[in-house]
């Protein structure tokens, strides 16, 4: 079982702003899904090679040649603020 | 209080490669131009993709060669995600367990003692750089700003074990580093572009009753000079020893901390981190496919490597007989600067030569035009070609100058001066020496009999040898050039006689 | 000419014949996309300006006897989250509500080159996660053949367009079936390719290792087609694989003599559906009375397939939607205290539940301390799946099965309960983890007279094999032919 502690850990490193009631209901689901996915542990896996990738492909380059940009004001068309040379942000707090 | 500082690095350095990481924008210094060096793949945009420049890979596995890292045939790349603005997929692409080397190390001699120490590398990754962020210093709170540009340049990142024992060994580490980066071509390292950048680990083991005590981890963060490296940790040593005084807090009893490096007020402060819980959550990246190298390829790059300094340092000092002062200033200069030294001395013959001709006479002229060697006018064939006349004996030390200066003046009025030009100023300013015996056994007849010399001569013929010396020089006047050892011996043969 | 009534084999030789322009058949296409209003809602952007200048473009090249590519003239209906540059691109999401896409997905270039006419951008479960269609936070999609249920999904918008005969083409994405559910809910032929097939640039990533671009067309003859144009190697996808395109249309009538067909156990389980349990397994005999060689195989890892597969492609989602946090593009929250509030923020507003749920899901199984036990044991457990499939591919040259084990459910019936909608995606996900291709076709009805499909599979890269044999069905069969009735 998951804590609500644990669940808010989750939520705070996937950046997800989730209220009392929601962090409730995806603790419980969560909870479901995770005794679901237990089956795994059925699995003797000791010898198996984990699969990242199911393509057999390897050494996919591409060759160090200059491609055009995008013009900035493409760049920074879907921006949400923007001052027509930066994206903005609300202050970066860096120091303490 | 007696303690020894551990220090170990994390250097990032830029790759001088045409286009960035994972896709094709422009990899150049750029800052009053921002966010004109972007695409789809380096602004994250959805659906986008990355795709390895193989150049890339290319430098940092000749890097490794001159670092002497074990090469790896089979690695990977993997998503290290933390947010940040600058890091627009939210994850940075880089090498977390499989990187493409590790295990290597890197030699430094100390100048204040002169010992020779080894700093072992754990491993050098490749990754992405991030973009920049442009804080709102007036303290008004004002919007940070995102710059893109930088966002996926090819950025090596090479870790040191805890190795390093001072302040100076660790400026001198990344001195060596920065050289030897710049002799292999692979990046320009320029600090204040950003493009070598450093953080350095310090704590320190304190003993105490026999034992020693490790005190806790602390991080400095991008440090960019080289004074400011040697600073910082000077300055954390001191603090650390006065914070082990106060409170004894020993390692693993605080969590790591992460300090910033204040260059003008020279301290060291206490930085919020990143991610209130650090949790790389490091996988492997699903949008890019692993790289196997055969050893036939790392033979085609080890090829492409040149001699590495602290090789040229100990070749000059053992076969060509040079100080190790005169050794260092020739390979400290860079890479372009030993190339030279070291065709202009294999023409002459003569190291010792070669290297008095480079520091004094060749380096004055680069800096009084502010040139680098590259543009340097004389072409080290010809310069040896004057330094080999000197060696063997066909022309005077100054005569050589004279024939440097006229060379000097000819490329100055545009033209180019080949080995041909060093034989015609010998031959028209009349500098060769004079080989016939019998015209200088007549010079030396000619300044016996002037009734000036008269007392010298007397001094000669009763044994004051020294007395020869203002003889010689008339001789030699009169000849234009000659060699003086044989001239002094004419002069001594006929007067004992 | 009942020009939304033929197929795309009929609609090609018409406007080549002359009989009809594609500007007609365009503006049929949209005539009925405006007829429908919001009965199915298959489309979140119609692109009635830029497809009838396409269309108009197309009939200029061929009245001057230019050379036209494969699909001229032919609508297609793509789905949401394949990015079309200038034309909003949004995912179902409120998070990209509003984003434009500065350049053109490889496909989407593939198909303008082609000659092929957007007509539109497809509804879809938000990020492709879901198998209804009901997570869109745009649109609501109806099931053309019963509009109380649901298309299917993800690619639910797509597929109800080419069922309800609004465009005769569409392109999906399927990460765990999510062509090939909703082209077995809506009675279409739905075909996912082997992973590497169809470059993934431009297609916005739900998991990237499972993702893969294919077709919907109302007959197998369209979806070969259509997969002509959308595949081959493209070097901005590093996962793309560098092999010849075969020319999959013009093999297609040719049958295949000894076909041996595996029949999976595994996909008749528990939980099947009576009527589809009854027209699979009649659909299975089609193939004996052809002459193929029908046994019975096994996968003996299928029961852990939901599993890996929720645990792999939401631990790949949570990183992929991470970029998501409006900074640079998408939805930025007004309120906020600070900078790392206006991330979670922004998140929270502009994802859907069962995105959010997701992306939970996939973080923890990334964290640390659990990684080993949730993520890296769920790769283990994908290589074991693969070998399955491997090991009878040996013996066999397609398995046939029920692509889901119910007809199309109603809306909102699973809403609340996630690992039973899971659970519904059985048969197709295996195919996902292995990156074999697959293809729904067409199979019978419910007694509800609603689609029945049947799922046929084949060894990577064997999409030649798996159109012949599935068009080798439908020619026996007219299951393709049957229309829904509307409204
Ligand atoms: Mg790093
Ligand atoms: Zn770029």
């Amino acid at each position: 079982m998951l804590s609500p502690e644990d669940v808010q850990k989750v939520a705070t490193l996937a950046r997800l702003k989730l209220s009392t009631e929601e962090l409730q209901q995806v603790s419980r689901q969560l909870d479901g899904i995770l005794d679901y996915v237990a089956v795994l542990n059925e699995v003797d896996v000791s010898n198996v090679e984990p699969m990242a990738h199911v393509a057999d492909v390897a050494n996919a380059f591409r060759e160090d040649e200059v491609r055009a940009s995008l013009p900035r004001e493409e760049s920074l068309s879907n921006a949400p603020k923007t001052d027509g040379k930066y994206f903005l942000v609300p202050q970066i707090l860096e120091t303490a | 209080m007696e303690f020894t500082p551990i220090i170990g690095l994390e250097v990032h350095v830029q790759l001088l490669t045409k286009s960035k990481l994972f896709c094709g924008c422009a990899n150049f210094f750029n800052p009053d131009n921002p966010n004109v060096q972007t695409c789809p793949v380096c602004l994250g945009l959805p659906g986008s993709l990355p795709v390895m420049n193989r150049e890339a890979l290319r430098l940092s596995q000749k890097t490794a060669m001159a670092l002497n890292l074990n090469l790896a045939h089979f690695t990977k790349w993997d998503r290290k995600q933390y947010y940040y603005p600058d890091l627009p997929k939210a994850y940075q692409i880089s090498q977390f367990d499989l990187p493409f080397s590790y295990d290597g190390w890197v030699e430094v001699v100390l100048p204040s003692t002169g010992e020779v120490t080894r700093v072992r590398l754990i491993r050098a990754h490749l990754e992405e750089d991030a973009g920049k962020n442009i804080h709102d210093e007036s303290g008004r709170g004002a919007d940070s700003k995102v710059d893109l540009n930088r966002t996926g340049t090819p950025l090596l990142e090479i870790v040191t074990e805890p190795d390093i024992r001072s302040s100076e060994q660790a400026r001198v580490f990344l001195e060596e580093l920065r050289l030897l980066l710049r002799y292999i071509e692979v990046s320009d390292c320029n600090m204040q572009e950003g493009s070598l950048r450093c953080d350095a680990n310090v704590n320190l083991h304190v003993q105490e009753n026999g034992e020693a005590i490790p005190t806790p981890i602390v991080e400095v963060k991008n440090l960019n000079s080289f004074r400011g490296v040697e600073a910082a940790v000077e300055y954390e040593i001191k603090r650390q020893s006065k914070a082990w005084q106060t409170d004894h807090k020993r390692l693993g009893e605080v969590p790591k901390e992460t300090r910033g490096w204040d260059a003008e007020r020279g301290l060291t402060f206490a930085q919020r981190g990143k991610e209130d819980a650090a949790d790389y959550r490091y996988f492997p990246d699903p949008d890019l496919v692993p790289v196997i190298t055969t050893d036939e390829q790392f033979d085609e790059i080890r090829a492409t490597l040149c001699v590495l300094p602290a090789t040229r340092r100990t070749r000059y000092v053992k076969e060509l007989g040079l100080s190790v002062y005169d050794a260092g200033v020739i390979v400290d200069q860079g890479r372009e600067f030993a190339d030279y030294f070291d065709e202009v001395s294999t023409v002459c013959g003569d190291g010792k030569q070669t290297a008095n001709w480079l520091t004094q006479d060749v380096q004055r002229e680069l800096n009084e035009r502010k040139i680098q060697i590259g543009e340097f006018a004389i072409p080290a064939a010809v310069l040896g070609s004057v330094l080999q006349r000197i060696v063997n004996g066909d022309i005077t030390i100054k005569s050589g100058r004279d024939v440097f200066t006229e060379l000097l003046t000819r490329t100055d009025d545009g033209k180019n001066v080949s080995v041909e030009s060093v034989d015609s100023i010998i031959a028209n300013k009349g500098l060769g020496k004079e080989q016939d015996t019998g015209k200088i056994d007549a010079a030396i007849q000619t300044v016996i009999d002037n009734e000036r010399n008269a007392k010298a001569v007397e001094d000669v013929r009763s044994g004051k040898h020294q007395a020869v010396g203002p003889l010689i020089g008339q001789v030699m006047r009169d000849l234009k050039g000659a060699d003086p050892g044989s001239v002094r011996q004419m002069i001594i043969d006929k007067l004992m006689s | 000419m009942d020009i939304t009534g033929s197929t795309t084999g009929q609609l090609l030789k018409a406007m080549q014949s002359g009989s009809v322009s594609a500007v007609d058949v365009t503006q049929a296409y949209l005539d009925e996309i405006s007829a429908d209003g919001e009965t199915i809602g298959a489309f979140l952007t119609v692109n009635s300006e830029g497809a009838l200048a396409v269309a108009t473009e197309v009939d200029r090249k061929r009245s001057r006897g230019e050379p036209l590519g494969r699909l001229a003239g032919l609508p297609v209906a793509v789905k949401d989250n394949i990015c079309t540059k200038g034309l909003a691109t949004t995912c179902a999401s409120r998070m990209l509500e509003n984003f434009v896409p500065p350049y053109d997905a490889h496909v989407t270039t593939q198909l303008l080159n082609a000659d092929a006419v957007i007509i539109g951008k497809a509804n879809l479960d938000e990020f492709a996660m879901g198998s209804s269609t009901e997570n869109s936070a745009l649109k609501v999609t109806r099931n053309p053949w019963d509009t109380d249920c649901t298309p299917g999904g993800s690619s639910g918008g797509s597929a109800a367009a080419v069922a309800a005969r609004l465009a005769p083409l569409g392109v999906g994405s399927d990460t765990g079936g999510s062509i090939r559910q909703p082209a077995s809910f809506c009675g279409v032929v739905g075909l996912k390719p082997t992973y590497g097939r169809v470059s993934r640039y431009g297609l916005i990533a739900f998991a990237s290792s499972l993702d893969q671009i294919g077709s919907f067309a109302t007959d197998v003859t369209g979806a070969a087609l259509l997969l002509e144009t959308l595949a081959g190697h493209d070097n901005r996808d590093s996962t793309s694989v560098d092999r010849p395109v075969p020319n999959y249309s013009a093999t297609l009538e040719q049958p295949l003599t000894g076909l041996r067909v595996g029949v999976v156990s595994e996909f008749f389980g528990e939980g099947i559906d009576a009527d589809v349990d009854t027209s699979v397994k009649a659909a299975i005999d089609v193939y004996r009375s052809l002459g193929a060689e029908v046994s019975e195989v096994s996968l003996p890892h299928t029961k852990y397939a939901v599993a890996t597969y929720y645990l792999i492609a939401c631990s790949e989602a949570s990183s992929n939607l991470a970029r998501y946090d409006g900074v640079h593009y998408g939805h930025r929250a007004e309120q906020f205290e600070n900078m790392i509030d206006m991330y979670a923020a922004s998140r929270a507003e502009g994802f859907g539940a069962e995105v959010k749920r997701r992306i939970m899901l996939g973080v923890f199984a990334l964290s640390e301390g659990y990684s080993d036990q949730y993520y890296l044991k769920s790769l283990k457990v994908r290589r074991l799946i693969r070998n399955d499939f491997d090991l009878v591919f040996e013996n066999v040259d397609v398995l046939a099965g029920p692509t889901c084990p119910t007809p199309a459910f109603r809306i909102g019936e699973l809403v609340d309960d996630p690992l039973k909608m899971y659970l519904s995606d059985i048969c197709t996900i295996s195919a996902n983890l292995a990156g074999i291709p697959g293809v729904s076709i067409p199979a019978g009805f419910s007694s509800d007279g609603l689609p029945i499909g049947m799922q046929l599979l084949a060894a990577p890269f064997e999409e030649e094999t798996l159109l012949r044999a599935a068009r080798m069905y439908e020619r026996e069969t007219d299951w393709h032919r049957k229309r829904p009735s509307l409204g």
